[in-house]
């Protein structure tokens, strides 16, 4: 609040003219391409952060009799005597959700590329309070801290799960976790904070400062995209806040917001959190969508299909998004006809998921494919963000729910609009926008070997786990082998874990890829991709302040192989059209 | 590898499943047109010598189909869910004289009291037993949930059950059992280290020897 | 910014106001789901559960909070009047009316602080001697509201103080006006939340 004070009476403004020392450059900047690669390596270190502990996972679930490999680095209190302890496994499982959640995906999507592309696909020089970005990132740095040094306090990490549903959350002598927990709920705070300072810079951005001609309908949906997430972060984060506040309370000073003993109600903490959790999801997967539609049309030399129904299609998912959070408590004790009215939100919600479906599959129909890898990962996304969105049709459903809910087949889901969704379009954005930030190009060969892999593999991981879910095998569980339901899917659990290790291990292609590229990687010209956002019409990476002489944007974002233009097949945003009729965007 | 539902033994499942499995063609056929549109779209449209792009921005008629179908086949599977979802969750349409029963989760536990053989909670012959709960066959009870300290969930995959139990509610559910047999009630809510031990043991009788059941465990544990 | 008038064209914005009271404008919204998420939970606590609240009055002193709203209001005047001061090129009104806003808001602050001081020491609820955040859904959702809104009002006083200081060195003018009305914007919106705290906690 005070910054904005501060930078309404043009105080930040003047430090960007003279000759900036390291620490102002590289580490304290406050220039938004700066912070973005600042958020996307540490986003991509706790990205193999959790991808670690989801292979601790994987081997507890797969060999429960066997003494991890290697197990004797680790600490008594986590692996005991070569065993994994069933609450250290308990920490793994939030930790993991809580890292890719917070702390990898959701500030990838938009700590990253939102800060990136704003700007740039706006055409200005930079955000709005470019101090306050600042401070969204040095925010989030402690709340990484604490996250990660939560695992080696006593009584180790948080083990509540991500959901932190109270009172096993809010009370440490159920769980032996006290100090774990209270760090984590700081940490999302700070995270709150990050992310609502992060909104407040991308929409106050997109709605002052756009370059001239950049009108509403002329804006790529990439920003469409970042938009609509900056409002939703804008105001389920502080709902999350305040709920997390309550908790490390009842948590700390000994209040009773969620322990009935005291008259609270734990069902109070659901219901916040998926107040805040389902807008989350949509957080997690709009700016995805809106990478993809726009690499989808690079990749296609097409424009895209229904680019307003695409639009309204993003305001309806995040209108909805705030009026179905009970869809994730229908087995909770939540009042059955309130179960109703959430079926009838969740099933509407779905509709502009299809309609986006058949749009992406609109751009590709009659283009002209060129199968780069940012492309591979975009058709990629479409492919694995339909099996998702189909599997969440039966959750929708009330009486399926009832025997699915907390089984594998919610992980499935989960992870086909995660990890196939949002995942695979970072993977996309990545190499896409990679020459732009690094002015080299990421190389193809591995990035294609990246991307089979990738695909492959994951299939392997997750679509078993629809299997596992419908034989009825429980989420979260340390080890399945003493029910009698469970004992015919040992194989399964083995090659999903076999297939885990080596989805992890292409990981390490791509980040070998990633780093030798930064260094090595061919030189990128301006444009590689023939692209026509402004973004590609400045040099690459595009200096301070970005622009040498702010563009004007003369049509909408997505023109190519326009009849019109017979020398090439893509038409800038800041081109002015010699045509005989305008190629607006109609 | 035995990737199926487990086999279904509650009246309740039966709907449960038929409408699982109507989604799953239904998804399966929309699986179908996406993936195998894409996959013709990737071979067909392909990059190659003197192939351009068609230019368009889509399609007022096309939007509009793909809207309405969908939000069409949505509102057709919401209504029905809808009445199936009333019929099993709603305490109105709970069947009437159902035998009841207490289910009290606990770390890491569950405590099931009985009704005896006056039939009713709340008298002197109820009695406790841990971790094992008997019932008759093809005939309807009611379980009150409840929970002592954090949230459990009462899942038994083959009668097609599962409810949270919440510490500070009670919150009834109602099933049968059409066979007698034995299955397990396992705990699908995370509630603390020994969640994945958290299992019990359904017993399904005939009428006469639950009877005999609970008379037996009536003076068991009287003595 | 100097972007806005190149190439001759008029500049697309999306609205004519400035940066800055678009920003807090939008941070106020983040703030309203904050509090929103603060007083949903009372609302569900107190209506929807079986813990025990005391009679308006009985334990928390509506007089003495009364003046305080009363305080809080006047503030919210001062500070319009030091923006029209602003306006109208007017330092000595700018200086006047920013320090009263200043003094008002510190004073409403000393005020709670020994609202606190009394609940805690020498209140009586439920038979024990003092009224603390531990006293029950009623004394943890009461301090935990009240407190989020002092706070608040903690941040305000202190940017309120450095406007202040900026006023005696002449800093605020006609053509400076939009620290003040930005400034401005967030101290009525607390002075909101307070009136709808006043009326949740203490009067129903």
């Amino acid at each position: 609040m005070a910054t904005i004070v501060a930078e309404a009476t043009g105080q930040a403004i003047l430090q960007e003219e003279h000759e900036q020392s390291f620490l102002r450059k590289y580490i304290f900047s406050t220039d938004h391409k700066v912070i973005a690669i600042q958020f996307l390596f540490t986003t991509l270190f706790f990205l193999a952060v959790g991808g670690f502990l989801a292979m601790m996972m994987r081997y507890q679930i797969a060999w429960p009799d066997q003494p991890i490999p290697g197990g004797g680095i680790f600490p008594e209190s986590m692996v005991a005597s070569g065993y994994i302890l069933p609450e250290f496994y308990n920490s793994l499982v939030t930790m993991h959700g809580s890292i890719m959640v917070f702390l990898a995906i959701m500030p990838m999507l938009v700590g990253v590329y939102a800060n990136y592309l704003i700007p740039l696909q706006l055409g200005t020089h930079d955000m709005a309070f470019p101090r306050l970005n600042m401070y969204s990132f040095w925010v989030m740095v402690p709340a990484g801290i604490l996250t990660l040094a939560s695992f080696f306090v006593v009584g180790g990490a948080a083990g509540a799960g991500w959901t932190l549903y109270a009172p096993l959350s809010a009370r440490p002598d159920l769980t032996g976790v006290a100090l774990g927990q209270q760090m984590w709920l700081v940490a999302i705070v700070l995270i709150g904070l990050s992310s609502i300072f992060g909104s407040l810079n991308y929409i106050t951005t997109v709605i002052n400062m756009r370059a001239p001609g950049m009108t509403w309908f002329r804006m790529p949906l990439t920003i469409w995209a970042l938009f609509i997430t900056a409002i939703l972060g804008l105001l389920a984060m502080p709902v999350l806040s305040a709920a997390g506040i309550m908790l490390l309370f009842d948590q700390t000073i000994g209040t009773s917001f969620f322990l009935p003993e005291g008259g609270g109600q734990p069902l109070l903490w659901q219901h916040l959190f998926w107040f805040f959790g389902h807008p989350e999801v949509y957080i997690l997967i709009l700016p995805a969508m809106g990478f993809t539609s726009e690499i989808l049309s690079v990749g296609s030399r097409k424009p895209v299909f229904g680019y307003k129904a695409m639009v309204w299609a993003i305001i309806g998912i995040a209108f909805l998004g705030f009026i179905v959070w009970g869809h994730h408590m229908f087995q909770s004790g939540m009042n059955p006809t309130l179960g109703l009215t959430f079926t009838v939100s969740t099933l509407f919600i779905a509709v502009p998921s299809a309609i986006k479906t058949f749009n992406w599959m609109g751009t590709m129909w009659r283009g002209n494919l060129h199968f780069h890898t940012p492309m591979l990962f975009a058709i990629g996304f479409v492919a694995m963000f339909a099996i998702g969105g189909l599997s969440g049709i039966f959750m929708a459903s009330t009486p399926v729910d009832i025997y699915i809910h907390d089984t594998y087949f919610i992980v499935a889901h989960i992870h086909y609009v995660l990890f196939g969704g949002s995942l695979f379009a970072l993977f996309a954005a990545i190499y896409f926008w990679f020459p732009k930030m690094f002015g080299r190009m990421m190389n193809e060969k591995l990035g294609k070997i990246h991307f089979w892999t990738t695909m492959i593999f994951f299939n392997l991981v997750f679509f078993p786990m629809h299997g596992v879910g419908m034989v009825g095998m429980m989420r979260r569980i340390y080890d399945s082998t003493g029910y009698a339901h469970l004992q015919g899917i040992g194989g399964t659990n083995e090659l999903m874990t076999w297939s885990a290790f080596a989805l992890y291990a292409t990981g390490f292609l791509f980040a070998f890829n990633f780093f030798w590229s930064i260094f090595k990687g061919k030189k990128a010209e301006a444009n590689p991709w023939n692209a026509t956002t402004l973004e590609w019409q400045t040099p690459s990476p595009p200096k301070h302040g970005n622009w040498a002489e702010v563009p004007v944007v003369y049509h909408g974002p997505h023109e190519y192989s326009h009849p019109g233009v017979t020398d090439k097949d893509w038409l800038a945003q800041n081109e002015r059209p010699d045509l005989p009729s305008p190629a607006g965007g109609h | 590898m035995d990737w199926a539902l487990p086999p279904n033994y509650s009246t309740q499942g039966i709907v449960i499943d038929q409408l699982f499995w109507i989604i799953f063609w239904l998804t399966f056929a929309a699986f179908v047109l996406v993936e195998g549109g894409i996959l013709w779209f990737v071979l067909k449209y392909r990059n190659r010598e003197g192939h351009t792009a068609h230019y368009t921005h889509g399609s007022n008629k096309l939007e509009v189909i793909w809207t309405v179908i969908p939000a069409i086949v949505f509102a057709v599977l919401g209504a029905y869910s809808a009445g199936v979802w009333a019929n099993i969750k709603n305490p109105d349409n709970f069947p009437e004289d159902a035998l009841e029963f207490l289910v009290v989760g606990k770390q890491f536990e569950w405590n099931i009291t009985y009704p005896g053989m006056d039939r009713q909670l709340g008298t002197a012959d109820d009695f406790i037993v841990r971790n094992q709960f008997h019932m008759p066959v093809n005939e309807p009870v009611i379980v009150n949930l409840e929970a002592e300290d954090v949230i459990h969930s009462f899942f038994i995959p083959e009668l097609r059950v599962k409810q949270d139990a919440v510490p500070g509610m009670t919150i009834p559910i109602w099933f049968d059992a059409t066979t007698t047999g034995d299955f397990e009630i396992a705990c699908a809510e995370l509630c603390g280290l020994g969640h994945y031990r958290m299992a019990a043991s359904v017993t399904v009788h005939e009428s006469a020897d639950f009877d005999a059941w609970q008379a037996s465990q009536a003076t068991a544990q009287a003595q | 910014m100097a972007h806005a008038a190149t190439a001759g064209r008029a500049p697309e914005r999306g609205l004519d106001v400035y940066t800055q009271k678009v920003g807090m404008w939008v941070f106020l919204c983040s703030e309203v789901m904050f509090f929103a998420g603060l007083i949903g939970s009372y609302v569900v606590l107190r209506f929807g559960a079986a813990d025990v609240w005391a009679e308006p009055g009985d334990v928390l002193a509506i007089g003495i909070t009364a003046v305080n709203t009363f305080i809080l209001i006047c503030s919210s005047v001062t500070m319009v009047k030091a923006f029209a001061a602003a306006e109208a090129d007017d330092q000595k009104g700018i200086r006047n009316y920013l320090l009263a806003t200043t003094l008002l808001g510190a004073l409403f602050l000393g005020i709670q602080v020994y609202e606190y001081t009394e609940l805690v020491l020498h209140a009586e609820w439920q038979g024990s001697h003092g009224f603390t955040p531990q006293a029950g859904l009623y004394g943890a959702t009461f301090y935990t509201m009240t407190g989020f809104h002092g706070f608040h009002v903690l941040l305000g006083v202190v940017c309120l103080a450095w406007a202040t200081k900026r006023a005696y060195a002449g800093h605020w003018g006609k053509d400076n006006t939009h620290g003040i009305e930005v400034l401005g914007l967030y101290w009525h919106f607390v002075d909101l939340v307070w009136i709808i705290l006043f009326t949740i906690v203490y009067l129903i």
